[in-house]
């Protein structure tokens, strides 16, 4: 795929190596699918996606540029498991570290919807800004793509949420809609007017809207014959963009959602989108393992689990994948009571299927913490009494691992064949917080690397007074 | 108010009044009792100690290679090469492959008045009723079961840390110090000797907290109208104290909120100020010459880098973090190379947590600061170097550089033994000493904090 650079990133950036064959040499190679990393390797790209990488030596057209990354470490861009990135220029509220209140930059944020009339039918979307300084920032560290995800408002259901690159270009969106986020633990039971009980209540009761809206309306399940008004009818695009379809179909009085809302639990129900479901406490995973057996088409993907080690062979034996966070370890709630930095390396020795995501944790913006907290466990390996992970499998729950979770394991997260070529030559190894992105590449397209952060260095390496004052070195 | 005075003056006033003569005399002064709430810290006992071997951070920038570390009596002996001899009677410990380092001190927390878990019954870090609340005191909220020491120590080799109020108010009350070592009172972790602090805050949080409410301040410039208000109010506390303390006389009405200001004032009582904008950090420096105070440290300081010539000149070391950036309007400007931009222009530079999860990991948050450092193009950094941010320059800004922050001879032997590079990721503490006792040991599941909270819970006492 080619991608364009927008007129106003172009300026002052060199130009972008367009999508061509070229070969990366002398890079230790990692392949981000679990296996161990691989010295003096090479990775073969070619229009924009993998051709080969790892031990291998090709014959090259003789056009070939070769880019000598000896002595450099070479991994898929980093896939970030759980995020908000693109919705918030600037989040948190002042008065939220301070006690009380509501920001003014909420304007530039976009993550959370507190009083709108939907829940479910949100799309984050619209709303993602591929101009936000945050997803410049996260490029420069090697972040390439984002799993995106809205911020439940005054509902446990969140809304849709994306898989997004960070390109500097004006088309972020790699996979709309691709998921529904719930809440089903705290957050979920405040939503829901103060208990898990009615959380789950509530849960059930929107797919039984679902239903009762996908049996009335067949447009829903498959699209159908033409109407005398099909002139005003919106265009489907995608099967998940259940909003567009047949306004007129007939519910009962019996429903709590809006028709939009019950319109977008539709695919969930189906088995077309998958689920995201956050929950904390280990009571709370069986719990919704337990859905699972009451919507046997429900693809349900576990986020948060703080508490995940305590039920981990339930997990495994549902076959649920996991996006955790890495190193929580405090009680920082009652859900969070047992939390461990094992959590990930138990629930994965117990067969889970474990990817790491940045769950209310800066999930706006700090998504290069997710090398360093994957390095972190690692280095728990080390630790008497605590489970770590290797470094392949480290390295893959933060490229391979959230994107198969989501069934794109095929196209995005590995250096593997036919796969989208995203990937980053790191000035040392990636699980290292002291190493740099060098060069980045999406869908095969290198990337500029400075932001508004690199700019204000540059003008305050040197605070002499000069000629003219600072605001002219630019 | 007379649970404060001294019983010894108070004997000696009643004395003094007994024997008055003929002129009307003036009583002489009372002295106030200025450490109510005193420290019970007692260190527990250690075992002399000899690490052998190991890769050493002295906290003063020297990296010692086959470093040896002598540790005995709760202080620092000795730190060396391997020519230093061990004790009679001495551990010995081989520190091959080992990193040994003063232990980490965080001088921004609220581990205990912000603890774990999260729920506002527990939440006592903002007395958020009015902008000028110099009068609360951190160590009055401070729970000592927070689970989250705990986790400061054994993931973090943290020994020591400053807790502070929050940042609602202007002036948001007193810190406190404490030594990283269980207790079941907060008395029970004061470290001894350390001299208080003041919370103060510039910026979004006073104006948006109070004007949202619509009092002042609404503004910035409400801020600094306030605080200067307040600063004039003190002074005047401060003359008549002064005047009382040195001429006797009728006792004038104490206030505790113009006390610590006073002690601010008195040179006794640390500013520690909330501020991370350049323009705002100037307009403070100036605000403390203005009534004749220091600032000790900005914390957060996300725009130190712009004016870190200042901060040298004024000898005002500034708290960051790493790589926090654009949370709110007033860190929008954040650099990953602040914390070195501002160690190369001479001043003193800090790596801070204020959160109790990047207490666990303020050597990595250091690692990426030196390391975006060296790729700016800073010179004559090294990781003993930037051990400075961890435990040298914090202790400095806690006044407490005497008695810990460096392995110097002497010094309290607070020391963490990591088992590698604690500039890389994948190390951890293996040892922690706080005053020479072993309160860490990554190979001994007893040698290890539990808090009562966690106790009989799921995953009490596991590793965390």
């Amino acid at each position: 795929m080619i991608r364009r650079l927008t007129a106003a990133l172009l300026l002052g950036v060199a130009a972008p190596l367009a999508a061509q064959t070229f070969v990366i040499t002398g890079a230790t190679v990692a392949l981000g699918d679990g296996s161990a990393p691989i010295p003096n390797g090479q990775v073969v790209i070619r229009d924009g996606r993998v051709v080969a990488a790892g031990d291998i030596r090709m014959k090259l057209p003789a056009d070939t540029q070769v880019i000598d990354a000896t002595g450099k470490w070479v991994t898929p861009g980093i896939v970030a498991g759980f995020s908000r990135l693109g919705l918030a220029e600037v989040d948190l509220t002042a008065s939220e570290e301070g006690g009380g209140g509501k920001s003014d930059t909420s304007g530039a944020a976009d993550d959370s919807t507190s009083s709108g009339p939907f829940n479910a039918a949100i799309d984050v979307v619209p709303a993602i800004n591929p101009l936000d300084t945050t997803i410049a920032v996260n490029r420069a560290d090697g972040v390439t793509r984002a799993l995106v995800a809205p911020n439940a408002g005054k509902n446990i259901f969140a809304g849709q949420g994306a898989v997004i690159d960070t390109g500097a270009d004006m088309e972020p969106i790699t996979a709309a809609r691709k998921f529904q986020f719930v809440e089903l633990g705290e957050t979920g039971a405040g939503n829901a007017g103060g208990s898990r009980a009615s959380a789950h209540i509530m849960f059930r009761n929107a797919l039984r809207e679902a239903a009762e809206l996908r049996r009335y309306a067949p447009g829903i399940a498959a699209s159908s014959g033409r109407t005398p008004d099909e002139r005003e009818r919106p265009v489907v695009q995608n099967p998940n963009e259940s909003r567009v379809y047949s306004a007129d179909a007939r519910r009962s009085q019996d429903v709590l959602l809006t028709r939009f809302d019950a319109a977008a639990l539709v695919p969930v129900l189906q088995g077309r989108q998958y689920l995201f479901v956050h929950v904390e406490r280990a009571s709370d995973i069986v719990q919704v393992l337990g859905l699972k057996r009451d919507f046997p088409a429900l693809k349900i993907v576990l986020v948060g689990a703080s508490e995940g080690w305590m039920v981990a062979d339930r997990i495994a034996k549902a076959g649920i994948p996991v996006i955790a966070s890495a190193v929580n370890d405090l009680p920082a709630s009652f859900e969070q009571i047992a939390a461990t930095q094992s959590n990930v390396g138990r629930m994965k020795n117990a067969g889970v299927h474990v990817s790491i995501g940045m769950i209310d944790d800066n999930d706006t913006r700090n998504l290069f913490m997710e090398r360093q907290y994957a390095g972190n466990l690692v280095g728990l390996q080390k630790i008497p009494g605590a489970t770590g992970v290797s470094w392949g499998e480290a390295l893959a729950m933060i490229t391979s691992r959230p994107a198969e979770a989501i069934g794109m394991g095929g196209e995005i997260g590995s250096l593997a064949a036919g796969r989208r070529a995203d990937l980053v030559i790191w000035s040392g190894d990636p699980l290292e917080g002291t190493s740099g992105a060098e060069q980045v590449y999406i869908d095969g397209v290198r990337q500029p690397l400075d932001d508004h952060q690199t700019r204000l260095r540059d003008r305050y390496r040197y605070l002499e007074r000069r000629d003219l004052p600072e605001a002219y070195r630019h | 108010m007379s649970n404060k005075l001294v019983p010894t003056a108070l004997a000696a006033a009643f004395l003094l009044t007994a024997c008055a003569g003929g002129e009307e005399p003036k009583t002489p002064p009372i002295a106030i009792n200025e450490d109510p709430y005193p420290s019970t810290y007692v260190r527990y006992p250690g075992v002399p100690t000899v690490i052998r071997h190991a890769t050493v951070f002295d906290g003063e920038g020297r990296q010692i290679n086959d470093g040896t570390v002598v540790i005995a009596d709760g202080v620092v002996k000795a730190v060396g090469g391997p020519e230093l001899p061990t004790p009679a009677g001495a551990q010995e410990i081989n520190g091959a492959g080992k990193w040994v380092t003063p232990g980490i001190i965080d001088v921004h927390s609220h581990l205990g008045d912000y603890p774990s878990p999260g729920v506002s019954s527990l939440s006592d870090g903002n007395e958020a009723t009015s902008p000028v609340r110099p009068e609360v005191w951190a160590e009055h909220s401070v729970w000592p079961q927070d689970p989250g020491f705990s986790r400061a120590l054994v993931n973090g080799g943290v020994t020591t840390m400053q807790i502070l109020p929050g940042s609602a108010n202007l002036f948001g009350g007193r810190s406190v110090v404490l030594k990283n070592v269980p207790a079941r009172t907060t008395q029970g972790m004061k470290f001894p000797g350390a001299p208080y602090g003041l919370k103060m805050a510039c910026g979004e949080n006073p104006k948006r907290v109070y004007g949202s409410k619509g009092n002042m301040p609404q503004t910035r410039m409400g801020n600094i109208a306030l605080t200067r208000q307040t600063w004039i109010k003190a002074q005047a506390y401060k003359r008549d104290w002064d005047k009382y303390e040195k001429e006797g006389g009728k006792m004038p009405d104490r206030d505790l909120a113009m006390d610590t200001l006073k002690g601010v004032l008195d040179g006794k009582i640390l500013v520690q100020n909330h501020c991370y904008r350049a323009d705002e950090m100037a307009i403070m420096m100036d605000m403390a010459k203005e009534f004749g105070y220091r600032v000790t440290a900005f914390h957060h300081a996300v725009e130190a880098y712009k004016i870190a010539d200042l901060l040298r000149e004024n000898d005002v070391c500034a708290v960051m973090w790493a790589d926090w950036y654009g949370f709110k309007m007033e860190s929008y400007d954040a650099i990953k190379e602040n914390i070195p931009f501002v160690h190369n222009a001479g001043a003193c530079a800090i790596v801070h947590s204020d959160d109790p999860n990047y207490i666990q990991r303020l050597n990595q948050e250091a690692a990426k600061a030196l390391a975006d450092g060296v790729r700016a193009g800073i010179p004559n950094l090294s990781e003993g170097v930037a051990w400075e941010w961890l435990s040298r320059n914090p202790a400095k800004a806690l006044g407490i550089l005497e008695k810990t922050g460096t392995l110097t001879p002497g010094k309290m032997a607070d020391v963490v033994m990591w088992n590698g590079d604690p500039f890389s990721d994948y190390s951890r503490p293996e040892r922690v000493w706080i005053d020479g006792a072993l309160m860490y040991d990554a190979n001994d599941p007893k040698r290890r904090p539990v808090s009562d909270f966690e106790l009989g819970q799921p995953g009490q006492g596991d590793t965390k």
